[in-house]
């Protein structure tokens, strides 16, 4: 068994610095028993299984299903586990609402507060400084960037994960999708609609 | 639990290092209560391995964009959340 199974990228293969800091950490972490490799592995997987899909599947019963939609609003690791997905973190998880009066958009200015136990790890760009001091001083402008304009007349109102909260944003359901089917309805939705720096589209 | 919602607060405008909570934008600025979210360890002991006893009440508080950006230049109905442990709250008098 390897003492360290990160080892061995190979010649050539450049490593940051911080990649380089974060691997010592990790190594003397093991050598001292505060960590075991096991859960290290568990970590790993944990973070693995979750992907925005997950989100997507509470978008998509929430447009289908009035009832499971005020589950949602109301108790957001309720109605996960309702779907069958584990979303046990200490973090509280909170659906916010998209009306054709106000566009929510999420941020953690302090650091990358994300519903991880849901959707898995941030997107980098989620976790730039660009994009937090950006995302609370000029929202409109950064969804402009990602393609998005709210309509006129609507509020938006961002939210600054500075706590003990996790947010997701359920999206609006895209005009013309009458006839589709619960799968089809969380192909639109997209990470980032999630987010809320767009929406879905057909 | 100190405050309502509808109560207006301000945020302190202290200066602690380490593991704060509290985003330096919001210091000083008025806000809202929305809702009371519960009451949680305080992050700003867990972060040192401490017990972060006795829990401290978080709240749901809004502010108006236009109050927190000069030049902000979104429409004045714009607003924004975060989430704020009371001890970084006074109660704010004078504002309706």
């Amino acid at each position: 068994m390897s003492d360290h199974p990160h080892e061995g990228a190979g010649s050539g293969r450049t490593t940051s610095p911080y990649t380089a800091r974060i691997r010592a950490i990790e190594a003397l972490l093991l050598e001292k028993g505060v960590l075991t490799e096991p859960e290290v592995q568990d970590s790993i997987s944990y973070m693995e299984a979750r992907s925005p899909a997950n989100g997507a599947k509470l978008v998509a019963r929430a447009w289908v299903d009035p009832d499971f939609k005020e589950l949602l609003l109301s108790d957001g690791k309720g109605a996960a586990s309702e779907l069958g997905m584990d979303p046990e973190h200490p973090a509280e998880f909170v659906v916010v609402e998209n009306t054709p009066q106000v566009h929510n958009l999420i941020v953690c200015t302090l650091c990358s507060c994300y519903p991880r136990a849901i959707l898995g790890r941030p997107p980098d760009w989620y976790k730039s400084f660009a994009y937090r001091s950006r995302a609370v001083r000029e929202p409109r402008a950064v969804m402009r960037e990602f393609g998005f304009e709210p309509p006129e007349g609507v509020e938006v109102v961002v939210h600054d994960s500075t706590a003990d909260v996790r947010y997701m944003v359920l999206p609006m359901r895209p005009p013309g999708t009458e006839s589709m089917d619960e799968e089809a309805l969380a192909g639109l939705v997209t990470r980032d609609s999630l987010v809320g720096v767009n929406v879905p589209r057909l | 639990m100190t405050f309502e919602p509808g109560d207006w607060v301000r945020v302190l405008p202290a200066e602690k290092p380490g593991h704060v909570r509290t985003p330096g934008y919001l210091k000083g600025k008025a806000g809202w209560i929305e809702s009371f979210i519960g009451a949680f360890p305080n992050p700003e002991d867990l972060a040192y391995g401490l017990s972060g006893l006795p829990e401290r009440p978080l709240y749901r508080v809004g502010f108006s964009q236009a109050d927190l950006w000069d030049g902000y230049t979104g429409p004045v109905e714009d607003y924004l959340y975060a989430d704020i442990y009371e001890h970084w709250l006074e109660p704010e008098r004078g504002t309706t």
